[in-house]
């Protein structure tokens, strides 16, 4: 909270930190190759712009590949059980308002184990950031769908083809009335990083989706939106208060037709910017958000990447933190003895 | 008129009728009426898991039965003086435990065609003589209640609603009980409708002028006040006695107070009463299930919180992977388990001891904790704080284990000074030159506490097994038997951390009544009354369940036979047994009811036959 960096740093409104002082002394042990490295790099890259003191970083996740995550930091960590980190980070953020909390999780650790905590989380609005390493597998146990897997996905568990309906991670979130909801890929770097920064500032529970490539269990994954051969034609960038463009040459647009987006050129002089969907991240209806969210569902649509949703809400802590203060506004400092003797009491001589 | 006024050392009254007829409500102010006058109480409320059963059926039957003694008692009693049945459904279900001669009064207005087929009577007893040998008194109540209140010009649904209290104030009168609290009750209860207060207060004196005017009664009773140790007494349900006890050791260690959990019968009054403390700084979480409940409580743990969950049974069931995260990443936390009938949803309101054996292995892997267990409502005060002195200072979840009975029941409990409780000192940890997270205090064993937000001290903890001192993930295996060994140790060596054991009559003889958490009542009664008689039977009542106290394996040997009462199938016996090679015998009963003390009895008869 900007009120204890200001103590902390001794008026010195700006913290030295750098990369390096966010690398713990543990070797990092993911596959080769696993998207993973690029996140963990991206948000050591991040927090030293954010201008909070290292000691008030807690990292917590649940299980999984991406879990290890807080193993690497040079910040509190606190490595916990499969999907259970929404719910012991809810614990510390309460506890002590005063911290950033940040919960590393997986498709599976919040969309499956977790999927309880996950929405409860986002419902509270606690001030807690979320970022899910979407991999549309189960890594650490060695290939098996996970419930952001496409139907018909053929894995270890499903050698025939799941037959489980996808989740999409950003309409979960929601759905859940989050107030913070993006999208980013762990091979747009700069992306990620101003990403991080956007959902470490939102007051309230800010939700990431990373698209994360696992190169071992489901190479490629999502290589149509992180090439650099097809990106520009399957991926479309959230700006807020700018028109959905995209394509090499920026020359597709999205537009609403009633609530069905679809693509339009831009060049066939039937439609200009002027007919495309405008994004609005603060719109408080979540239709726009959930619209687009949706659009990756669609094998002819791009898929949006950015700020989906950014809203102010009352965040839990707060709430409970003002209901105590006027408590004790109202009853005054406690007395123990008081309380113990309170109620209809009668003396035995 | 003058009326015969008869003393009586102790009596033990039922107050029997439908879910919603408010029998809990008046018999609870028959009990803190009589707690106020100076009694010893003893209280088993005893009612339905469903809200509302259909009116009129047997399962819509709820009971609360009170034991009201010029002495120190420590039961709810056992067969009744007086029971008061408003339907036939309460009479059928309540009458067997009626003593002979006993004052029974019914609610004559609801013994009708349909009530009586309702409760499965194929006459009405009443009428067919069949209730002959009791003091039987066939009051109009609701007739008399709707006479009463007439120049309210209330409906008659609600002025029948008020018979709970003409029945309330026919005992009042029958045991002379002073109505000033049961008078200021209805006017806080009913405060925001005040034609509720003018009609229940009439209800309440009618009932007592009723009984005054009619030659029915000839006879009232009085019970004086019990002789007990100086004090400020307050009457107390175990729940609310838990909640106190965590607010007195948060107040004492300094630290807030969190506390996770999730709606369950029997124990959610203490998220309740918790819920009402936020002057005191608590912090209660009502999580989206139980497993966020006991995750939350460790987060809150880790920040350097005392931290807690209450549960029942089924709760502890789904907590118990993160119980393990606690005692993997040694923090301190207490969860509580208002034991009730199981397995699976099983006997919501009934109580129970079934889950011994769960708080000690319901985790997987060697995962050690301290259990304590609360004997009696008033001990809820004194456990819960034992355990928050233990969790804090061992680092170390601690299961708290009471059961529906004591945590529903009340009785009076003498109010501790603030001065004389235990110190619970904290220290975390502040040097980064020193600290490791896993270095161990030579003499507690237990790991520092470095809470987020200190400079220096970040670390990583987790559920993996860690490295001695420096708390590094560690797959090393001979680091893992360390690491299980010295978790182990931590927990037993908490045993020369808790009183000796105090045994009640003779330090050695024929029997030995072991006890633990809410059979004391039953057992304490049944052996006081067995020694008087002359036998050779003491009784010890054991806090501590891990660590077992020290003392506890040259005490058994001192005695030729070993009883074990339990409301169980044998949990606790089977621990004896294992541990200490003897042959202790199981008495077990699992009726969702705590014990008679003449089951007791009757058991201590048989093992001593004419020794």
């Amino acid at each position: 909270m900007a009120t204890t960096v200001k103590e902390a740093s001794n008026g010195d409104t700006q913290l030295k930190l750098t990369k390096k002082d966010f690398e713990s002394d543990q070797e990092v042990r993911w596959c080769p190759g696993c998207g993973d490295y690029s996140i963990l790099a991206q948000t050591q890259r991040s927090l030293p712009d954010l201008n909070i003191p290292k000691e008030k970083y807690v990292f917590v996740s649940g299980i999984g590949c991406s879990s290890r995550f807080p193993y690497y930091m040079d910040t509190y960590g606190f490595h916990t059980i499969h999907g259970r980190a929404p719910a012991i980070a809810s614990g510390i953020k309460i506890t002590n308002p005063d911290l950033s909390v940040w919960v590393i999780t997986g498709d599976g650790d919040a969309l499956s184990i977790g999927g309880n905590h996950f929405i409860h989380l986002l419902r509270r609005n606690l001030d807690i950031n979320v970022i899910l390493f979407n991999n549309k597998i189960y890594g650490l146990t060695k290939g098996q769908y996970s419930p952001t897997s496409e139907y018909g996905k053929v894995t270890k568990s499903s050698p025939f083809g799941s037959v489980d309906h996808p989740f999409n991670p950003a309409s979960v979130a929601i759905g859940s009335g989050a107030t913070f909801v993006a999208r980013t890929m762990d091979r747009d770097p700069a992306h990620m990083q101003a990403i991080i920064k956007r959902a470490s500032a939102h007051k309230g529970t800010s939700f990431v989706e990373v698209f994360q490539n696992c190169n071992i269990f489901n190479d490629g994954a999502w290589s149509k939106y992180t090439e650099k051969s097809t990106k520009q034609d399957n991926v479309v960038l959230l700006e807020h208060g700018k028109p959905l463009v995209f394509g090499t040459d920026k020359d597709k647009g999205i537009r609403l037709n009633g609530s069905t987006p679809e693509v339009v050129s831009l060049t066939n002089g039937k439609y200009s910017e002027a007919d495309l969907l405008v994004h609005n991240e603060n719109d408080t209806d979540s239709t726009h958000a959930f619209i687009l969210s949706h659009m990756m569902d669609n094998p002819n649509l791009p898929a949006p990447i950015g700020i989906f949703r950014s809203l102010e809400k009352t965040c839990y802590e707060n709430a409970l933190n003002e209901q105590i203060d006027a408590a004790k506004e109202k009853f005054g400092e406690p007395d123990l003895q008081a309380l113990l003797d309170a109620g209809d009491t009668w003396e035995v001589k | 008129m003058s009326k015969r006024v008869e003393s009586l050392e102790d009596v033990t009254i039922r107050f029997a009728g439908d879910s919603g007829d408010g029998m809990q409500l008046v018999g609870g102010e028959l009990a803190n009426t009589s707690a106020l006058i100076g009694n010893d109480i003893g209280v088993l409320p005893d009612y339905p898991a469903e809200i509302r059963a259909p009116i009129g059926t047997i399962p819509g039957v709820s009971g609360y039965q009170l034991h009201i003694s010029s002495t120190d008692i420590h039961t709810p009693g056992e067969k009744y003086d007086s029971l008061i049945a408003m339907n036939p459904a309460a009479l059928k279900t309540n009458l067997e435990n009626l003593k002979p001669n006993g004052i029974l009064i019914v609610n004559s207005d609801s013994f009708k065609s349909r009530n009586l087929q309702l409760a499965r009577y194929e006459s009405n007893p009443l009428e067919d003589g069949s209730l002959d040998k009791y003091q039987c008194f066939a009051v109009d109540m609701t007739d008399l209640t709707r006479k009463a209140l007439r120049e309210l010009e209330l409906g008659n649904k609600v002025v029948d609603r008020c018979k709970n209290f003409f029945a309330l104030g026919m005992v009042f009168w029958l045991y002379n009980r002073t109505m000033d609290h049961a008078v200021s009750l209805i006017k806080s209860k009913f405060a925001k409708k005040p034609e509720l207060v003018e009609a229940n207060l009439l209800a309440l004196k009618a009932g007592a002028a009723y009984c005054e005017m009619t030659e029915q009664f000839i006879n009232s009773y009085e019970v004086k006040p019990a002789k007990l140790k100086p004090g400020i007494y307050r009457n107390i349900t175990g729940n609310s006695a838990i909640a106190l006890g965590f607010i007195a050791a948060a107040n004492r260690s300094k630290l807030s107070l969190f506390l996770g959990s999730y709606p369950i019968t029997p124990a959610s009054d203490i998220l309740h009463d918790l819920s009402k403390y936020k002057h005191f700084g608590v912090r209660t979480f009502q999580a989206e299930d139980e497993i966020a409940a006991v995750c939350s409580a460790v987060g809150a743990a880790y920040n350097g919180a005392l931290a807690l969950t209450t549960t029942s049974g089924p709760g502890l069931a789904l907590k118990g992977e993160a119980i393990g995260l606690a005692i993997m990443t040694e923090l301190p936390m207490v969860i509580v388990n208002v034991q009730r009938g199981g397995p699976s949803t099983g006997l919501p309101t009934k109580t129970e001891q079934a889950d011994l054996m769960q708080a000690f292995y319901g985790r997987n892997g060697e995962s050690p904790l301290p259990i304590i267990a609360a004997s009696k409502s008033s001990d809820c005060f004194e456990s819960a704080y034992e355990a928050c002195r233990i969790a804090i200072k061992y680092m170390t979840p601690v299961i708290l284990l009471t059961d529906g009975y004591i945590a529903n029941g009340a009785e009076p409990w003498s109010v501790p000074r603030v001065e004389d409780l235990a110190e619970i000192k904290v220290t975390y940890a502040k040097d980064p030159e020193t600290y490791m997270p896993f270095l161990r205090d030579e003499k507690t064993l237990a790991r520092p506490w470095a809470i987020p937000g200190t400079p220096g001290l970040e670390h990583r903890v987790g559920g993996l097994e860690k490295e001695a001192d420096t708390g590094n993930v560690s797959y090393d295996v001979r680091n893992h038997e360390y690491m299980t060994k010295m978790r182990a140790k931590k927990v037993d060596n908490i045993a020369n951390d808790i009183p000796p054991i105090e045994i009640d009559g003779d330090q050695e003889g024929e029997l030995l009544v072991v006890g633990w958490g809410s059979t004391f009542g039953a057992t304490k009664t049944a052996v006081d009354k067995k020694r008087q008689e002359g036998k050779s039977v003491s009784s010890i009542h054991i806090r501590y369940l891990n660590p077992l106290p020290n003392d506890l394996g040259d005490i058994l040997k001192r005695f030729k036979k070993i009883l074990v009462p339990e409301i169980n199938s044998g949990q606790f016996v089977n621990i004896l047994r294992a541990k200490y090679l003897v042959p202790a015998i199981p008495q077990n009963k699992v009726q969702g009811l705590p014990f008679f003390s003449s089951e007791i009895e009757e058991k201590i008869d048989e093992l001593l036959g004419d020794a």
